[in-house]
């Protein structure tokens, strides 16, 4: 572990790897919030198979390797497979998951055609395109760090000056309409943002699981707080967590792809969140609906020996269990109620019969007045 | 012509869906000052005339003023609360962030809401009686107060003309009577509401205006005018039995608290 911590300072290649895989992290949790909660998760997975066919165009075309090559051509397909999907949904009446499904498939398709023409000229298969499909952090270099920073200081800088439309546009963008703000360009430059976001992480995470790297951080970090910003930062920071430790376990010398450890490292995260985060824990919901349930039981358990009591004129008259399981049949022991009716303070056994306290009466009284 | 323009006024408007029209041939014109209900069965097009009268939706034909102005020249003069049901009650926001939202249109492109939007947002809670909750996550509240917060995201933008769709679906009775008395404050001062409403029964006691809606216009006008046996035969054919009963011999409904 130390060994580690100590080549992150000392080894150029691990140190530039880790740098790039958490900045693309960091990026893509972020904006991952707005596809998340506009439900349009779907979407980070259909622009970024959609950026296939673009990367190997741009290859095919210009003949150069250089990321930002690539990654305009990346950007270039992927922008034009959203530009697709908005039409079909506006001018068509197929709705918007089979419009997704569609360009997912058929750019994929263009994509993987053109990757295996590219694959047979012998020169090509050096140029590394393969690695687009499943991500390889090892190819990472200097230029292609200062790249994603660079469109990451851009994307931060859009997200922060127009925070406040982009909030509007993802609660209710027909108000946002309503209000004058020209809602068709405002999601043009959500959509642009996210174009961006997915294509800096292709080469590194691959096609096929960046959109992983879009809705997990988010649908995790949604867990821990009831803030948009919050949750915005909560994902970039999981984001950012989970490609440098991805990328660190990957180039370990495993020879794991780095896309496939990244996705694993998240799903961790996600994971742990939707179990164990506090109030929409999976876990702390069942703990707090038991609370509920018992509480109900008391209560109704209360009321019964209250009437029981009140039909011999006497509300502290007491009762054995069996009379009181027999008023209703109760979910949950009766015993176990009137045992945490006890410990309240509401309910007094006499050898093996139970009646009210002065307390219980008027808690009965004030159940009774709600 | 020296009478004032008229709050809305709608000219030949139709939009239709993959050719069947869902809004045939609308003329409308709402008086300055009036609080009016729009009525008819499912799928008359209610709230497609609202969503296009604002430019929600583009009509195929027609045109909509507001105030003698195309509607993008008057949006500053237009608040609007949509169906409660639009929007993902689970967003993670704050009521008081909710109802900041309505203060989004004046601020403008690119400008922060400032205090005085804070102070103007935790008004309008106070008048919806919400202002205990203005810290509250918006997925805890209930139908009432989801209904109340949006109400007062629209009283924040301080119109002149309020679309309301469907303000009392869902809420309680007590909510409702809330939501009548700030609609009746709001005619009071001078302001235009127009609603969709519902409930048949309540339009006469909550309403001065109406308009009947079935992909046409049926009828529109003062309720004392319109809100007819015949023209509600009219807008739901025969599904109107409970109301036959109410009706008078001139054909008028009398408010049902007089019964």
């Amino acid at each position: 572990m130390l060994e580690i911590l100590q080549s992150l300072f000392t080894d150029y290649t691990l140190r530039t790897v880790t740098l790039g895989t958490g900045l693309i992290g960091l990026i893509s949790g972020a904006l991952g919030c707005f596809a998340l909660l506009r439900r349009q998760s779907l979407l980070g997975d259909t622009i970024s198979h959609a950026a296939l066919p673009g990367v190997v165009l741009a290859f095919m075309i210009t003949g150069s390797r250089a990321p930002l090559v690539l990654v305009i051509g990346a950007a270039i397909t992927g922008w034009l497979a959203t530009l697709v999907i908005i039409n079909i949904v506006r001018y068509t009446r197929i709705k918007e998951d089979s419009a997704l499904g569609l360009a997912l498939s058929t750019f994929f398709g263009v994509g993987i055609v053109l990757l295996t023409i590219v694959n047979r000229q012998p020169e090509a298969s050096k140029a590394g395109l393969n690695n687009f499909l499943f991500g390889q952090a090892a190819a990472l270099i200097q230029r292609d760090v200062i790249t994603i920073g660079v469109i990451g200081l851009i994307v931060f800088g859009a997200l922060i000056f127009f925070w406040k439309e982009l909030k509007l546009l993802t609660f209710d963008s027909e108000f946002a309409a309503s209000l004058n703000f020209n809602t068709q360009r405002l999601e043009l430059i959500l959509m642009s943002m996210l174009v961006f976001a997915i294509v800096i992480g292709l080469q590194t995470v691959g096609v096929i699981l960046m959109s992983a790297m879009i809705v997990a951080p988010a649908a995790a970090a949604r867990q821990w707080t009831n803030k948009l910003e919050i949750m915005v930062i909560i994902a970039a920071l999981f984001g950012a967590i989970s490609g440098m430790i991805g990328a660190i376990i990957s180039s370990l010398g495993t020879g794991l792809s780095t896309g496939p450890v990244i996705v694993l490292v998240m799903t961790a995260i996600a994971t742990f969140s939707l179990l164990f985060a506090p109030a929409r824990g999976i876990i702390w919901q069942n703990i707090a609906m038991r609370r509920k349930g018992r509480r109900l039981r008391q209560s109704l358990v209360l009321a019964d020996l209250y009437e029981l009591a009140t039909e011999h004129g006497d509300p502290y008259y007491i009762h054995t269990i069996e009379a009181l399981e027999a008023m209703r049949p109760l979910s949950g022991s009766v015993r176990y109620a009137l045992q945490g009716l006890v410990d309240q303070g509401l309910v007094t056994k006499q050898g093996q019969e139970w009646g009210l306290t002065k307390a219980g009466v008027a808690a009965v009284h004030a159940q009774q007045s709600d | 012509m020296n009478t004032p323009p008229l709050a809305l006024q709608v000219t030949d408007l139709t939009l239709a869906y993959a050719e069947k029209p869902v809004l045939w041939d609308i003329d409308l014109d709402v008086p300055s000052g009036v609080l009016m209900a729009i009525v008819g069965p499912n799928g008359a097009g209610k709230t497609t005339l609202i969503k296009s009268v604002l430019g929600l939706l583009k009509p195929a034909a027609g045109r909509v003023s507001i105030y003698g102005k195309a509607v993008d020249t008057q949006r500053h003069r237009i608040g609007y609360v949509p169906q409660r049901g639009s929007v993902d009650w689970d967003f993670p926001t704050s009521v008081l962030d909710v109802v900041m939202m309505g203060r989004y249109g004046k601020l403008g492109w690119l400008k922060r809401p400032r205090k005085e939007d804070r102070d103007l947002a935790l008004a309008a809670l106070k008048k919806v009686e919400m202002d205990n909750y203005a810290a509250r996550q918006i997925s805890q509240l209930s139908g009432g107060q989801q209904q109340r917060v949006f109400l007062a995201r629209a009283l924040v933008q301080d119109a002149d003309i309020y679309f309301m769709d469907e303000p009392f679906q869902g809420v309680d009775a007590v909510t409702e009577r809330a939501i009548i008395q700030i609609l009746r404050d709001l005619r009071e001062s001078g302001k235009t509401v127009i609603a969709v409403h519902h409930d048949l029964q309540t339009v006469p006691e909550y309403f001065d205006w109406v308009m009947l809606l079935n992909v046409k216009r049926i009828a529109s006008g003062p309720v004392t005018d319109v809100f007819t046996d015949k023209n509600l035969r009219r807008a739901y054919g025969g599904r109107v039995g409970f109301l036959a009963q109410q009706s008078h011999e001139t054909g008028e409904l009398t408010p049902p608290t007089n019964t």
